[in-house]
């Protein structure tokens, strides 16, 4: 039994550093298009690892994520050819969590669905005040963006995912993870409890806008051009919302299966039938909110509880050899 | 000494003054007891004393410090505590974890995590839940939850600790132990207020007795001397 634990225990970092080892090897025989493909799975993984990292611990709905991901977009294009990539991607890490402790600091104090309806509300006024101030003041809209080759890009999403993987971990070992529990299931007792909800929330809300615009920056150097309205995009804000209740936020690998499937799932139907493929998105999540409501994770545990459920007996009664007949339930 | 003074404490909800100029004095050590009709605004109070909800008017101080707008999680760090006539332990955590969140976060000053697992399991000791050490707190019955969170409480050292209904809907068996723990922890140096509607345990364990009504206070004294008292019988009795 001790073995056992210590087997599970140790399975889950082996299999992340073996998927690792394999997504790094990957650019030296992989095709470019499936090099470009899992560019897009990561960019969405990260986008939604980021967003488990603060709504998952919290338990506050954050649809602000476009807002992040779009300042990274045009903080990319506006600074274009001023900085290096690497110094870029950190500028704009910090604007966008400089964004989310202004946004936070007036919003956390709401709850629930008005939380999630500011932080929505947060992306169209930015969009339209700087497409405003493209037109009037400026008088030219949108900005070119220089590209960066995809196996560079490829590289630096997967880095931002794993860095975005050991912080949650760290987060959840230490003290501040327990408050967050306390913050995520009883925010009056915790406050009460000597936790400075208010402050942990809003670090945390911009820890997690840092990832979400460094992803942007990169994103940005595939794109070419960018400007308000194609940076902050709501779909952004939706999809690592959908992909995370999609894969179930119960482990760290919920978030990640989620959005690959989802990701795999929009490239795949985009080139089949463009038509459809926001009618099956639709589906698929009201069928994931009806009946699988902690997601994929949530679905393998039921399943893995049923089939035990079902060997269990089977093993008692080799084990007991019929002796006992009046213990088997 | 007075470990806590609340100096004309008003709030108005709308029209309606749920506290209005309430002055209180609490003694070092002491058990107080502060009763009431529904409604008389004695959560209220503590609310305003916690943190929870800022005054209109007046002043608390504590420990020769003025605490009123500070933050509830400032104040708790103070040691001044309080737990919740609705019971608020966190689901979905160990009764480990929340007396550890207590200890982790709740104590004046920075605390290592060895230190805090040592204070953790001292304090669920005291209030016997050692072995419900890694039960969900939310699986619990009524009387342990209610003690989960006293314990919590506990783990952030108090020197004032505001206990909000911890006895009702326990059964008399269950009020006689919590009556025995809250003497315990007055024992321990920590000074007890706590709000009650069960007569039998104010009556017996408190040294002192506060009574609102409409948000006044309008008597105080000893047990005997609030019992016998003529505006606090009619308010109970109907005149």
């Amino acid at each position: 039994m001790d073995n056992n634990n210590k087997l599970k225990k140790i399975i889950g970092p082996v299999i992340l550093v073996l998927i690792l080892a394999f997504m790094i090897s990957l650019p030296l025989f992989a095709q470019n298009y499936t090099i470009i493909l899992l560019r897009t799975i990561l960019m969405y993984v990260a986008l939604t690892l980021s967003w488990v990292l603060f709504s998952g611990f919290t338990g506050y709905t954050s649809l602000a994520t476009a807002v992040f991901y779009g300042t990274g977009l045009y903080t990319a294009g506006v600074l274009n050819g001023v900085l290096p990539l690497p110094l870029l991607m950190l500028c704009s890490g910090l604007i966008s969590a400089v964004l989310a402790l202004i946004i936070g600091t007036i919003t956390l104090r709401l709850r629930g669905i008005y939380f999630a309806i500011f932080t929505l509300s947060s992306v169209e006024l930015i969009k339209h005040v700087l497409n405003w101030y493209e037109i009037n003041v400026l008088g030219v809209r949108g900005h070119y963006v220089t590209r960066v080759d995809y196996g560079t890009v490829y590289y630096i999403l997967l880095a931002i995912v794993v860095l975005i993987l050991i912080t949650t971990y760290l987060i959840k070992r230490s003290r501040y993870g327990l408050a967050l529990s306390g913050i995520k299931s009883c925010e009056e007792a915790a406050v009460h409890t000597g936790v400075n909800a208010t402050a942990l929330k809003v670090l945390l809300f911009a820890l997690s806008a840092f990832f979400i615009g460094m992803t942007g920056t990169v994103m940005a150097t595939g794109m070419l051009y960018v400007d308000s309205i194609i940076a902050f995009n709501l779909n952004y804000s939706f999809f690592p919302t959908l992909m995370a209740i999609f894969g179930g936020m119960s482990s760290m690998f919920g978030p990640i299966i989620g959005a690959t499937v989802f990701a795999y799932l929009q490239e795949y139907l985009i080139t089949r039938s463009p038509d459809a493929y926001m009618f099956i998105f639709g589906l698929v999540m009201i069928i994931t909110i009806l009946y699988l409501p902690d997601g994929l994770v949530g679905l393998y545990v039921r399943i893995r509880e049923l089939l035990l459920q079902k060997a269990i007996p089977q093993i008692r009664r080799k084990i007991s050899g019929g002796k006992h007949a009046n213990t088997a339930s | 000494m007075q470990i806590l003074q609340v100096e004309g404490l008003s709030k108005n909800f709308g029209g309606l003054a749920a506290v209005s100029g309430v002055d209180l004095q609490v003694e070092s050590g002491e058990i107080l007891g502060l009763i009431g009709p529904n409604g008389a605004g004695k959560t209220t109070l503590f609310n305003l004393i916690s943190g929870t909800i800022a005054p209109n008017s007046g002043k608390v101080i504590f420990n020769n410090e003025v605490i009123s707008g500070l933050k509830p999680h400032a104040i708790c760090k103070k040691g001044l505590v309080r737990t919740f006539q609705s019971c608020k332990t966190f689901p979905g955590m160990s009764v480990y974890q929340n007396v550890l969140l207590g200890a982790l976060f709740g104590s004046p000053g920075k605390i290592s995590r060895e230190q805090a697992d040592v204070e953790t399991r001292e304090i669920l000791e005291f209030t016997e839940l050692a072995e419900l050490s890694d039960v969900p707190a939310e699986s619990l019955t009524l009387e342990k939850q209610k003690k989960v969170e006293v314990a919590r409480a506990l783990a952030t050292k108090p020197k004032l600790l505001m206990l909000d209904e911890m006895m009702a809907g326990l059964n008399p068996t269950e009020v006689a132990e919590s009556m025995e723990l809250v003497r315990k922890i007055r024992d321990k140096g920590i000074t007890v207020i706590m709000i009650e509607h069960v007569m039998k345990a104010i009556m017996n364990i408190c040294e002192r007795i506060i009574v609102l009504d409409h948000g006044k206070k309008i008597a105080e004294g000893t047990p005997e001397e609030i019992s016998k008292n003529k505006t606090v019988i009619e308010i109970y009795l109907g005149e």
